[in-house]
């Protein structure tokens, strides 16, 4: 509660900060840029009255207005969502989308209460430039690949002709309405509506992400809808822009239509393009991040952020360019770059969507409050009805063809989620003001909005009772167990085989093959040299030592669960056990030291034996787990060269030598030797040269043996 | 489905012989082709006749689901036991009904290749037969097998479609 009342006094401060800083003379966007960074106004700025003398106090507030609202307004997007969060039982009935709506509606009644003015509104180009890629992009590195270019055929239907068919049936039927009701909305034409129809049809990526992550369905149902948003940009885009240039053009031929359709194509291939480059290009500049790992991250956002210009200069999907390009970079990067810059990029896109969508709902709840809204029933009425009629319809009919081609149909409970959640959202919104001035516009804007808010208030409520209610199947929330991953490989590559006697070449084949050519080709020119190796099967295992390194009892993958906090800290006992190790650790080193030389028993003069301590104590920074313990022991007990089991183990100590950060390579490869060790050390007391260092190893590898017997003990 | 097994069959003997599958070039680069390829012959045998050829391809069958009550899915036994026991089979080449660990490995070993030591062998080994083994034999059986795999949609995994 105390909280509550904190956050609250501190939204209604942020509040009135807007309210007050904003200038009477006409408020303007929250996103221009800073009017003059070099001159000095001192226009509205107070002083104290000091008649020609030095002023001591000064306030100039119009230098630095433009970004000080900004933050303003970012706080106060983030307040809220704070409060969301703290507020008791709302998060569990209303979808946060929902209340930062409402929070926008409130800010917006209060300026325009107090100032008897249009609040600031979103302008469409701080939308489309600023505020939706960083959504759009976190959307796309976190895509499920494997399951999105499994449905690929289902997504790619429903969004392409899933739109084709709403924009459509919504521009027609709404001129039939208007011409129904002549008297009041007989001067909106056919082409009014088509283009009323293009942009109202589009199922909005950033409200369905907001309404269904917190759904948790299951994963199929999930990328449907989702892939669906964000493909149906290219639809949306060239639509939209189609029908406005017939809207200037004086008449309308077959072959501009004919045009239109290849136009589709153009723009959703092209997109694709630029973004497959831009990714390629990302993932081989973060092959050389190896010396300046701080700003291996801003390379993905750069990139990324690159790709959506471009294509958005070309008149291409921006969308589907980000979407692709981050899909693209994302294995490659991850090989190439850092684990602590891993974690920075993914943070940074989660914390930068989050901001963005909150802002966009904010604003879309600011923005409603206006003096430009005109109304008329049956316009709004009929559009909510035809879309829903519409959107039911159209994925009744084309899931009845498509599931004909699926292995795995889609069931009606999953239709019905699928056509309930086609949510609207903010492109609508930017859409309707980008289209030129005619006398029924504000009609327009205002159905817009109206639809919007029924979406995202009745739709996005209820859609979670209803998930609940129709036992729609659910997340499942473990990460799978190695056996599991293991067992599907196979699985994987015997259907493949099966394929290939059948002679069928279905999707296994062509992942096969798309594996082999990334295997061959992309892989050997994109990830660094030491980095190469990395199957599934070893990844889900990396992964499972990794969190037991942690201790740490994780019910489901980070990715699963990307808004809420993270993953929990390591607790404060691991400072007690870092400082345990590195005593231990220094009598170890003691001992060794003057013992022998790995130089004369290893011929891998690669190893810089300097650096080994040095190296020793930074992965106990990094790792503190008692593998570590484990890892020393057993790169000193492995030291005959001519076992080939020794050099796999060296090989790969080398390799982390030489790149200190590489630690999680390296401690998974030590969990895995730990086990194998106790026996390791008897073998190699043959191959050792002198006596003197046969024996001192000797002790040394018993007390490695007691030890890692010890921590078997405890496993 | 007769067709397939004439283009299929070479030298036209009425039956398929391991060079027939071997002339496959995909399945030549698949890691476990192999296996796949012995399991086609059963029971030691030389030759691959078009019933028996026919009973395997029956095993990747798409099956019918049927849905009335969304939830606990209902799955028929036989299939899903069937796919699964195919599967197993891969695994198991002496049948002696328990993947033993040197079984696993040698598995692993063709399809992760290259890509990892020895030890990470090892321990990848060990840590699925620790995950698996409900009995402690330090072997798994079919039936901790199907437990490991039950959350997994084997069913659609395991079709190819156009054998429907």
């Amino acid at each position: 509660m105390a909280a509550l009342w904190t956050l609250s006094l501190l939204l209604s401060a942020s509040l009135l900060g807007c309210l007050a800083m904003t200038s009477p003379d006409g408020s303007p966007l929250p996103h221009n840029l800073p009017p003059s960074l070099g001159t000095n106004i001192s226009d509205g700025s107070l002083s104290v009255d000091l008649p020609m003398a030095l002023r001591v106090f000064s306030m100039d507030y119009h230098h630095i207005q433009a970004p000080f609202e900004i933050v303003l307004w970012i706080m106060l997007a983030s307040l809220a969502k704070l409060g969301f969060h703290w507020s008791g039982r709302v998060p569990a009935v209303v979808p946060e989308s929902c209340v930062l709506i409402m929070v926008g509606l409130l800010v917006g009644g209060v300026i325009y209460g107090v100032r008897h003015s249009a609040p600031p509104t979103l302008s469409a180009d701080a939308f489309f430039l600023f505020l939706l890629p960083p959504i759009v992009l976190d959307a796309g590195y976190f895509l499920p690949g494997r399951l999105f270019f499994e449905n690929l055929g289902t997504i790619l239907w429903y969004a392409v002709l899933g739109t084709l068919w709403n924009v459509l049936g919504i521009g027609l039927s709404l001129y039939g309405v208007c011409l129904l009701a002549q008297s009041s909305l007989g001067d909106v034409s056919l082409l009014h509506c088509l283009l009323f129809g293009s942009l109202i049809a589009a199922v909005d990526p950033v409200a369905v992400l907001s309404v269904f992550q917190e759904m948790q369905v299951n994963e199929q149902l999930h990328i449907l809808v989702f892939g669906e948003s964000l493909l149906n940009d290219a639809v949306t885009v060239v639509l939209y822009k189609l029908f406005e240039s017939f809207l200037r053009l004086p008449s309308v031929s077959g072959l501009d239509v004919l045009l239109g359709g290849c136009r589709v194509v153009v723009v959703g291939i092209g997109g694709l393009c630029v973004g497959l480059f831009f990714g390629l290009l990302a993932a081989l500049t973060s092959r050389f991040t190896s010396r300046a790992q701080v700003i291996a991250p801003l390379f993905v956002f750069l990139y990324s952020y690159l790709s959506y210009l471009t294509s958005e200069m070309l008149h291409f999907s921006g969308i589907m360019a980000i979407v692709t390009c981050a899909a693209t970079m994302k294995q490659y990067v991850e090989a190439n770059v850092s684990e602590r810059s891993n974690t920075s990029i993914q943070y940074f896109l989660k914390m930068w969507s989050s901001v963005s969508e909150t802002l966009i709902f904010i604003f879309l709840g600011v923005s409603t409050i206006q003096d430009i809204h005109m109304w008329s029933w049956p316009f709004v009425c009929s559009t909510l009805l035809l879309c829903l009629i519409w959107r039911a319809t159209g994925v009744l009919l084309l899931t009845a063809f498509v599931n004909k081609l699926r292995r795995n149909a889609v069931t009606f409970r999953d239709q019905f989620i699928i056509a309930y959640g086609g949510l609207r959202g903010a492109i609508c919104f930017s859409l309707v003001f980008l289209i030129d001035d005619f006398p029924k516009k504000r009609l327009f804007i205002t159905t817009t909005i109206v639809v919007i808010l029924f979406t995202v208030f009745v739709q996005g409520m209820t859609i979670k009772p209803l998930v609940e209610l129709l036992y729609v199947k659910r997340k499942k929330r473990a990460l799978p167990t190695l056996s599991e991953e293991i067992h599907s490989r196979l699985i994987d590559h015997l259907v493949a085989g099966i394929e290939d006697v059948v002679g069928y070449w279905g999707q296994h084949y062509w992942k096969d093959k798309f594996e082999q050519f990334n295997k061959k080709y992309l892989r050997r020119f994109l990830i660094r040299n030491d980095r190469q190796a990395s199957s599934s099967i070893l990844r889900v295992y990396q992964e499972l030592e990794r969190r037991e390194q942690r201790g740490v009892e994780e019910e489901a993958p980070p990715i699963v669960d990307p808004r809420s906090q993270g993953r929990p800290l390591l607790p404060e006992e691991m400072e007690s056990i870092r400082r345990i190790l590195s005593r231990n650790l220094q009598n170890f080193n003691n001992k060794q030291t003057p013992a022998y030389s790995r130089h004369t028993l290893h011929q891998d003069t690669s190893v810089d034996r300097t650096r080994k301590p040095l190296y020793r104590h930074q992965s106990l920074g990094e790792r503190y787990s008692y593998n570590t313990i484990t890892h020393f022991q057993g790169e000193d007990g492995g030291l005959s060269e001519p076992q080939r089991v020794r050099t796999g183990l060296s090989r790969s100590h080398t390799v982390c030598s030489i790149s200190p950060r590489s630690t999680l390579l390296d401690s998974s490869d030590s969990a895995g030797p730990a086990q194998t060790r106790s026996t390791d050390p008897k073998a190699a007391r043959e191959d050792l040269v002198s006596p003197k260092h046969k024996e001192t190893v000797e002790r040394a590898a018993r007390k490695h043996l007691s030890f890692v017997l010890e921590n078997e003990k405890q496993q | 489905m007769f067709i397939l097994f004439e283009s299929l069959d070479r030298d036209n003997r009425g039956c398929l012989s391991p060079d027939d599958f071997e002339a496959l070039g995909g399945l030549a680069m698949n890691p476990i082709g192999g296996r796949i390829m012995e399991a086609f012959f059963s029971s030691g045998q030389d030759t691959v006749d078009f019933s028996s050829f026919v009973r395997i391809l029956a095993h990747f069958r798409p099956t019918d689901r049927n849905r009335n009550k969304e939830g606990a899915q209902q799955e028929l036994p036989s299939s899903r036991t069937r796919k699964l026991k195919f599967a197993f089979q891969l695994y198991d080449m002496d049948r002696d009904g328990k993947i033993s660990r040197e079984e696993l490995l040698q598995v692993l070993r063709a399809m992760l290749g290259l890509q990892v030591t020895e030890e990470q062998l090892q321990s990848i080994a060990e840590r699925a037969i620790q995950e698996a083994d409900l009995d402690k034999d330090d072997a798994i059986s079919f039936d901790e097998f199907k437990k490991s795999l039950e959350k997994t949609d084997i069913d659609t995994k395991m079709s190819v479609s156009f054998l429907k």
